[in-house]
């Protein structure tokens, strides 16, 4: 009959709609922690911190270069270590179309200067005062590495202590062609 | 006289002028068993009385609040002491109200004694008046609270219109489960008189004793109790020279101290009970059934449905959309699972059960006592047990 | 094969399942012929889940459109929310406990019990995917439920005749019937009276209808339309910008960018406690309870900035103030949708340290200098060719590690420091190693010393950020709901039917609920028309002690 049968398609509309919804919003609520923090493959958010010497840096102005970003702390053993292998592979890249920007969470000028002379790193330090850039990547945990490719896109998001060997295969993967 | 102390005699007036309209409605009661004109016109004299005398107490009461909030700066609902005395004000307005709509006066008979066991229970708890602390500085505390207690108390006359129906319906001369949870009722409410002769006796006698014991986040800490331990807290030290020394020790969980009350009140609420047993030698409901003999079936079902009905809109603004619109302001979440919100959605969630029951599987008589009885005793847990134990974990709410 | 219409004495073809004819009202089962009073709830209509049942969804639809199904899972659901108040939720359980593994503290704290209830997941339940399916469910019993039930009775109200079968007035509740001296009169007495009692009067001859607050009887869809805007805002909140629920903890003078507000940036400027000095109203019991009853008011007074459009992040250049204010528990700072709550506090962290360059022997002074925690310098010039130079500072030291001093946080929680200090009588300088309460002298006996003057402390301030545009979706919800209970409860619809055929007058009268109010209805109609006397076929006797009403 035309009107049961009405009635039939009306019935699995409302069902399946409501159906969905629901499973959409339970499977979104519990994914939902995911989908706030940055992703492999997502736009790497644009920022500019100031380095001790003065020198503002913008990660956009850096298009076509690979950028090796990685957020730290003097406090924190794990960054201390990793420090050194950064520097000799920041000599053996820098010249071929790679930026190390070492990003510390608003600690004091002094104490990241006095860290800066002691290991003698040659990279770019940026001290970002309110934890605006640390939002913007939701970093966590320190340390925590992030790799631009030259197209602006975040390629890989590493937290935890690396060997130098990692970091010399990590910027050989965002090396510009 | 200071308005404190005006207030807590105006308070006490209140409660005497409950005592004796409780007498007058036992009369109005007792005569209207007689069906001569020239009783029922006493009948009706007796039932006059009783309603004027529970109005004038109902306006001292109001005085009351009145002045307490004068001198407090705020409306006296901040604690356990005056919100239950709260409580118990708008249980007698709410019987005011529907007294005047079916001038039923079989349930003055029980709700005032409902509300003289509220009143004396809130006493037992410190009526001193305390500054509120900033999370309770609002407007909305006011209009939360009292449209919250208002709507319980509606609320709860379905309840007492439930009693006084199961109290004449249900046999008591075989045994029955309708028998024995009818005198499990009234086993409850003679232990809340145990709890108030149990307070009211140790303090008389100024017992105090202090210890100091370790809780459950392992730190040193004193408690102080106003009644003989029974139970001591976790590794107890004994401060108090001269006192009982606790009989058992608890885990660090459990607050001993608490334990120790309600084991008070179960002990003299049972000694008394049994006492009323032995002198009486029938049951507790026996002894009430005869009152409610004359009892309209037919009205006592419509009360209880219409102050459901009544009530829980009310409920539902006060307890939930109020409480949520404050909680948006204070807190920047509307909702937030604390205990005491689930269980004033618990409530509200019982009442639309009930009036589903009732409206589509035709649930009414005692089957709609029993739920309305019930969901008082869900009012009563929130009001009890959820603020004394479990919101204790709370020190901002 | 199935029946498509049920056909009754009147002519009327009516659909199946329907229990009193939708023209005349006359019962169509034999259920219905049997009983002393007809079931009225949906007007007799069919209730359309009970029509039809032969495919998988018709299955679904009328496993949802059931009453019993609902009830059951309003239950079901209230009994889960209260297991879920055993114990405190995780979201209330102390963050700074020591002990991080949430399921560790509960065994610890509740014992072999905790460790179950957080195995089961019962630490965590209102967010678990079952309670969350649970409130689904009930959503869709209720939006089901209201279709099957609402458009039927809505139909049989809309198209209500005068005329109606003897049968079915018979069978209501209330009735009356009798002989009347003067049938046409006492119909227009009746009519007129009525009128006078607000009722709505049609006439069909000898029939009359009389209505009043049909209103009512929408009132329970009403309420379930609002309760089902309230759930579907709800679960808006996962549209990604809807919701934002976050917290932060600002030191006095510190400023940072607002998690959740992107652009935004929140300045501390003093965090203020207040308290009442008046300790003699102190009540015990709130003590025991652990509430601060001291507390008179937290508040932080605090700006806000807002980067121009198109800025980066970490771009403090071009910051402008939009909102200075006092943000207080209760009154939160409101701007552009978000709102920051006062939340938190902690009182006392070390700020900075005063220390005095004196000699040792003599304890003659070179002067003094403060050291800012937060943002120490390098060099402190005392003046008069004495200075002391800072060489390492370590916020929260924490002993030697490999022969180098280390810090655990770059919070100054337990600050130390390797000093330099020159004088004229020690040009070539001294070095100490300075922590709180100790100090050491790495390269041999120094003539001067760091001596300690005083701390400088600051507070902090904890906040959390908000922002619900699901709000509005909320109110609406909330307001028609309550609209609709209170449409439901506070009216009731009444009907009255009267056919007077050869002066013999048939009454029946029907209300949705509170039968006392109808009755004083017709009390009120007897007191100006004659009427014979009416009966309620339903009372309750006082012999009442059977189940009553169950099916």
């Amino acid at each position: 009959m035309d009107k049961k049968k009405k009635r039939l398609v009306m019935r699995t509309v409302i069902l399946a709609v409501l159906v969905i919804g629901i499973a959409y919003t339970i499977y979104a609520a519990a994914t939902q922690d995911k989908t706030k923090t940055l992703q492999v493959g997502d736009d790497a958010p644009d920022f500019v911190l100031t380095d001790l010497e003065g020198n503002k840096h913008k990660l956009s102005d850096y298009k076509g270069q690979g950028v090796f970003l990685n957020f730290w702390g003097t406090w924190c053993p794990p960054c201390e270590k990793e420090m050194p292998y950064m520097n000799s592979q920041y000599e053996v890249y820098k010249d071929q179309g790679i930026e190390m920007l070492a990003v510390n969470i608003a600690q004091s000028e002094f104490e990241v200067q006095t860290f800066v002379d002691r290991y003698g790193l040659g990279f770019p330090v940026v001290i970002d005062t309110t934890k605006s850039v640390r939002n913007a990547y939701s970093v966590r945990q320190l340390p925590a590495t992030i790799l631009v490719s030259p197209e602006g896109k975040v390629t890989e998001i590493t937290t935890g202590e690396l060997t130098e060997q990692r970091i010399g295969e990590m910027l050989e993967s965002i090396k510009p062609n | 006289m200071n308005l404190l102390s005006l207030s807590g005699n105006l308070l006490f007036v209140a409660f005497i002028a409950y005592l004796i309209a409780t007498f007058f409605f036992g009369g109005a009661v007792k005569n209207s068993h007689d069906k001569t004109e020239a009783a029922s016109r006493h009948a009706d004299r007796w039932g006059k009385l009783a309603i004027s005398i529970t109005i004038i107490g109902f306006i001292s009461h109001l005085s009351y609040f009145i002045t307490r909030w004068v001198y407090t700066g705020h409306a006296p609902v901040s604690n356990m002491f005056e919100f239950t005395t709260a409580f118990g004000m708008f249980i007698v307005l709410a019987f005011i109200v529907m007294y005047f709509m079916y001038r039923a006066t079989v349930i003055g008979l029980v709700a005032l004694p409902i509300a003289i066991l509220i009143i004396g229970y809130a006493a037992m708890f410190p009526t001193d008046a305390s500054p509120l602390v900033p999370s309770l500085q609002s407007n909305w505390l006011t209009i939360h609270v009292i449209t919250a207690a208002l709507g319980q108390a509606v609320l709860s006359i379905s309840a007492l219109a439930g009693l006084v129906y199961l109290l004449k319906v249900v046999k008591l001369d075989k045994p029955s489960k309708d028998r024995f949870f009818l005198e499990a009722v009234m086993f409850f409410l003679v232990v809340v008189i145990g709890f108030v002769i149990a307070s009211t006796t140790f303090s008389a006698m100024g017992y105090e004793a202090e210890f100091t014991y370790i809780n459950k986040e392992e730190q040193q800490a004193q408690i102080k109790y106003d009644m003989p331990p029974i139970f001591g807290m976790n590794q107890y030290q004994q401060l108090t020279e001269g006192t009982m020394k606790p009989l058992i020790e608890t885990p660090p969980l459990i607050n001993a101290k608490k334990l120790t009350t309600v084991t008070w009140a179960l002990l003299i609420g049972s000694v008394l009970y049994v006492l009323i047993r032995l002198i009486a030698r029938r049951r507790v409901s026996a002894i009430f059934q005869p009152l409610v003999k004359r009892a309209n079936l037919d009205l006592m079902d419509e009360i209880g449905y219409r102050s459901v009905l009544i009530g829980f809109p009310i409920f539902s603004l006060g307890a939930l959309v109020f409480a949520m619109i404050w909680a948006q302001e204070a807190w920047g979440r509307f909702w937030g699972w604390d205990p005491k919100e689930v269980w004033a959605l618990i409530t509200w969630l019982f009442y639309a059960a009930f009036l589903h029951l009732r409206l589509s599987k035709g649930w009414e008589g005692k089957k709609s006592a029993w739920l309305a009885i019930v969901g008082f005793a869900i009012m009563i847990f929130n009001l009890v047990v959820i603020n004394l134990i479990i919101a204790g974990l709370h020190s901002y709410a | 094969m199935e029946k498509e219409t049920v056909i009754c004495t009147c002519g009327h073809e009516n659909p199946f399942g329907t229990k009193l004819c939708e023209k005349c009202g006359n019962p169509l089962t034999e259920e219905e012929k049997n009983t002393k009073v007809v079931d009225m709830r949906y007007d007799g209509k069919a209730i359309r889940s009970k029509t039809y049942n032969k495919s998988f969804v018709d299955k679904v639809w009328n496993f949802f459109s059931s009453v019993k199904v609902g009830i059951t899972l309003i239950v079901i659901l209230l009994l889960a929310a209260s297991i879920g108040t055993f114990l405190p939720q995780e979201m209330y359980v102390n963050a700074g406990s020591p002990i991080a593994d949430k399921g560790a503290y509960y065994e610890s704290v509740y014992g072999f019990f905790g460790k179950i209830y957080y195995m089961l997941g019962l630490t965590d339940l209102y967010s678990s995917w079952w309670f969350q399916i649970l409130v689904g469910m009930l959503g869709i019993s209720i939006i089901v439920a209201s279709i099957d039930r609402g458009i039927p009775l809505h139909k049989s109200l809309k198209n209500q005749r005068v005329k109606r079968h003897a049968s079915f007035m018979k069978r209501q509740r209330v009735i009356a019937s009798g002989e009347v001296a003067d049938g046409e009169t006492t119909l227009n007495d009746i009519e007129k009276q009525l009128k006078a009692q607000k009722f709505k009067v049609r006439r069909d001859g000898t029939a009359l209808l009389a209505e009043k607050n049909r209103i009512s009887r929408y009132g329970p869809y009403i309420n379930h339309v609002g309760l089902i805007i309230f759930l579907v805002g709800v679960s808006l909140r996962v549209v990604p910008g809807f919701y934002v629920d976050e917290s932060m903890m600002v030191k006095e003078g510190e400023m940072v960018e607002v998690p959740g507000m992107p652009g935004y940036y929140f300045k501390n400027e003093k965090f203020i406690l207040e308290t009442h000095d008046n300790n003699g109203q102190l009540s015990g019991e709130q003590e025991k309870q652990g509430v601060n009853v001291v507390a008179k008011n937290f508040q932080t007074n605090a700006k806000l900035y807002k980067q121009p459009e198109g800025a980066v992040s970490g771009d403090t250049s071009e910051l402008e103030l939009v909102k200075e204010a006092e943000i207080r528990v209760n009154h939160p700072l409101q701007y552009d949708g978000y709102s920051i709550y006062q939340m938190d506090y902690r009182l006392g962290d070390l700020s900075g340290m005063t220390f005095k360059l004196m000699n040792k022997a003599t304890e003659e002074s070179y002067g003094e200098l403060t050291i800012d925690l937060t943002n120490p310098s390098k060099m402190y010039d005392l003046g008069n060719g004495s200075s002391v130079e800072i060489l390492t500072y370590l916020p929260d030291y924490d002993g030697f590690k490999d022969g180098q001093p280390v810090t655990k946080s770059p919070n100054p929680n337990n600050p130390a420091f390797i000093f330099m200090m020159k004088t004229p009588e020690t040009p070539e300088g001294e070095t100490s190693f300075v922590e709180i309460k100790n100090t050491i002298e790495p390269l041999g006996e120094n003539q001067n010393m760091m001596k300690f003057v005083a701390p400088q402390t600051s507070n902090a301030s904890g906040l959390t950020i908000n922002k619900n545009s699901t709000l509005p979706i909320l109110s609406v919800g909330g307001i028609i709901f309550l609209l609709g209970v209170a449409i439901g409860s506070y009216w009731n619809h009444r009907r009255i039917w009267v056919q007077i055929t050869d002066n013999q007058l048939l009454l029946a009268t029907h209300t949705n609920k509170n039968w006392h109010g109808m009755k004083r209805e017709l009390d009120k109609l007897s007191e100006h028309v004659a009427l014979p006397a009416y009966e309620d076929q339903l009372a309750l006797t006082d012999s009442e002690d059977e189940e009553e009403g169950d099916q």
